[in-house]
């Protein structure tokens, strides 16, 4: 060897997975229906509760959810959130920022999402929010068809509406 | 795969990004292959591993005199890969295989690019053929290959 070369001290071992993802009937149409714009969720049999996105059964009750699925409200409720510092490749919003989950007006579990137009000293639970949605030609059948929610001005929802979300 | 009608599907690539640091031990066995040489530990009864291990795996006492091996051996075991995924060693059709070192008394996992299942055979003999392009990996043997 000619020249002089540093031991070797590091290895790289990336593990990399590929699959091929497959909804199912009652994501995809959930899917679907985001790529129109519109929130699809689908109620429980036996208890009536609402759960978004869509799933095709209950994790509760052990049965399968059919019948006409439940379009919700682009509004909801925060019932959690935390502070992210950290930036996210499929993220565009500016450093701090909240990430939330929202209960959907009419939904009975919460959504993951982020919140924008808004400043972290001024998020809270109970705190009302709305969509932000893409502009209406760059939908795909995507989630990421809503960029973020913002405050909706409405006054806070009080914390029984929400309580059991948490 | 059963078609689910209407069912949408994506691909979806999970990926982690590991990096780890060698220590003394695995970190010579690397530099030595990034260098053109093969190297193991030896253990106190006189036996040697390869690759190595930083304690012996009897006594738990902890081992650094390495040993330089030939990059020669014989086939203890195998398996053939009809057709190989992307991530692994050989384009076509080859053999993964347990290969004992001349030297060595521990076998090493790698691959037999061998042309043919029919060429395989425990007891053979089999060589490393080096990568042109070493970077302190498990690659840098790119596979080995039988021994005339
Ligand atoms: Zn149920």
């Amino acid at each position: 060897m000619s020249e002089e070369k540093e031991p070797v001290e590091v290895l790289r071992t990336p593990v990399e997975l590929d699959y091929t993802y497959s909804a199912g009937v009652s994501a995809s149409r959930f899917l679907r229906a985001v790529e129109q714009g519109k929130l699809l969720g689908q109620r429980c049999p036996v208890d009536g509760r609402v759960y978004f996105p869509s799933r095709g059964s209950c994790p509760q009750h052990g049965v399968p959810i059919e019948g006409e699925p439940v379009e919700l409200s682009d509004r909801g409720t925060i019932v959690t959130f935390s502070v992210n510092r950290v930036p996210s490749e499929n993220i565009d919003l500016e450093l701090p920022y909240a990430a939330i989950q929202v209960l959907l007006d009419g939904a009975d579990t919460t959504l993951f999402h982020v919140l924008g137009e808004c400043s972290i000293d001024d998020v809270r639970m109970g705190m009302r929010v709305e969509a932000v949605w893409r502009p209406r030609d760059e939908w795909t059948i995507s989630m990421q068809n809503i960029r973020y929610f913002k405050p909706s001005g409405e006054p806070d929802a009080p914390f029984e509406s929400y309580q059991e979300h948490i | 795969m059963s078609e689910v009608e209407d069912s949408l599907s994506a691909p979806h690539r999970l990926a982690y990004t590991y990096k780890r640091s060698l220590g003394p031990v695995l970190g010579q066995f690397f530099t030595g292959l990034r260098d053109g040489r093969i190297l193991g530990v030896r253990r106190a009864d006189g036996t040697v591993m390869v690759p190595p291990k930083e304690y012996d795996p009897d006594t738990g006492e902890a081992i650094d005199e390495m040993v330089e091996l030939a990059d020669t051996g014989e086939v203890v075991s195998w398996a053939w890969v009809h057709e190989p995924r992307p991530s692994q060693p050989l384009d076509q059709a080859f053999a993964y295989a347990l290969i004992r070192l001349d030297g060595a008394d521990t076998p090493l996992l790698h691959a037999v690019d061998a042309g043919d299942e029919s060429s395989m055979q425990t007891g053979m003999r089999v060589r490393a053929r080096w990568s042109d392009e070493p970077v302190g990996a498990i690659t840098d043997i790119a596979c080995f290959e039988p021994v005339a």
